[in-house]
């Protein structure tokens, strides 16, 4: 209670700033065990992984809006012939592997952070992680599934 | 009961208004807004991401299919809405590498709004060229 934001004059009430839908049970019942579920330091590693793939990200990320929208005629110059010249060399479909998950994972992880900050019910929460891993999920199958197959010759 | 009653609030209601609205250490402070901005930008890109992703998945089903949504994004509009994207990313990456530094490097905490005037300076380096670049592709095709 050092913050200056919470000191209050004599009989005036605290302002109601959110309201909380589920109480920890710790509040209830002190002697509570702790949650022990998932995998332990679960957030630490996922502290470093924010980190560590944010600076590989920023050379993959960086790079690739510089060849799409900088480099030659830009976004102009784009279309299935480019694509399909572009995967043919086992280069670029490692990188753009690499960024489809790593954007994925680092993206997702920062959304997770978001929703736990936002959502004050239980359920609110369960629900939108719930929605985030499935487009997760989709996302990172399908993108990794059209990588993989590509074919240039397919015909329409 | 009667405390509450002849309790005499020692501040009048403005000034506990102003003090409200004060500045503290963080809250006001340019390392927030750095901390919004970074929140905000990564939002953004990773809905972006899950649009780009379905785009270029069109690539396994058409090649007309993949040019045709492609040729939306060869106009005025997406030409600004793609430098705002690279300002986003740009901004996102920049300062993640500000926040690594203040984690890892012991005297990152000290140097953390120099490095977030730093980033700003950078950022604006990149974006002037970006922008001339984009303008310059659209004036190349839209002539």
């Amino acid at each position: 209670m050092s913050s200056p934001d919470l000191q209050l004059g004599r009989g005036q009430t605290a302002p109601v700033r959110q309201r909380s839908h589920d109480r920890p049970a710790s509040l209830d019942n002190p002697r509570s065990p702790r949650r022990r579920a998932g995998m332990p330091n679960f957030e630490k590693y996922a502290w470093l992984f924010m980190r560590m793939s944010g600076v590989v990200l920023v050379f993959l990320a960086l790079g690739h809006l510089f060849v799409m929208l900088m480099w030659q005629d830009g976004v102009y110059r784009i279309d299935f012939n480019y694509v399909a010249q572009r995967w043919h060399s086992p280069f670029w479909q490692t990188w753009d592997l690499l960024l489809l998950w790593l954007a994925q994972l680092h993206g997702g992880n920062g959304l997770r952070t978001i929703i736990d900050d936002y959502s004050r019910k239980d359920s609110t929460r369960f629900w939108l992680n719930t929605l985030l891993a499935l487009s997760m999920a989709f996302t990172l199958v399908l993108g990794t599934y059209v990588l993989l197959t590509f074919d240039p010759n397919i015909s329409g | 009961m009667t405390t509450t009653t002849s309790a005499n609030p020692a501040t009048p209601e403005g000034s506990s208004r102003l003090r409200r609205l004060r500045r503290t250490l963080y809250r006001g402070d340019p390392g927030m807004w750095s901390w919004v901005l970074h929140r905000i930008t990564g939002a953004t890109v990773f809905f972006f991401l899950f649009i780009h992703v379905l785009d270029t998945a069109l690539v396994r089903i058409s090649p007309q299919a993949y040019d045709e949504v492609i040729s939306t994004y060869k106009t005025p509009i997406v030409g600004l809405m793609e430098l705002g994207l690279v300002a986003a990313v740009l901004y996102h990456a920049l300062n993640g590498i500000r926040v690594i530094l203040i984690d890892f490097w012991a005297q990152g905490p000290r140097y953390q709004r120099l490095m977030l005037w730093t980033i700003g300076i950078v950022w604006l380096l990149v974006m002037v060229p970006a922008g001339v670049v984009v303008a310059m592709h659209m004036i190349g095709h839209f002539r």
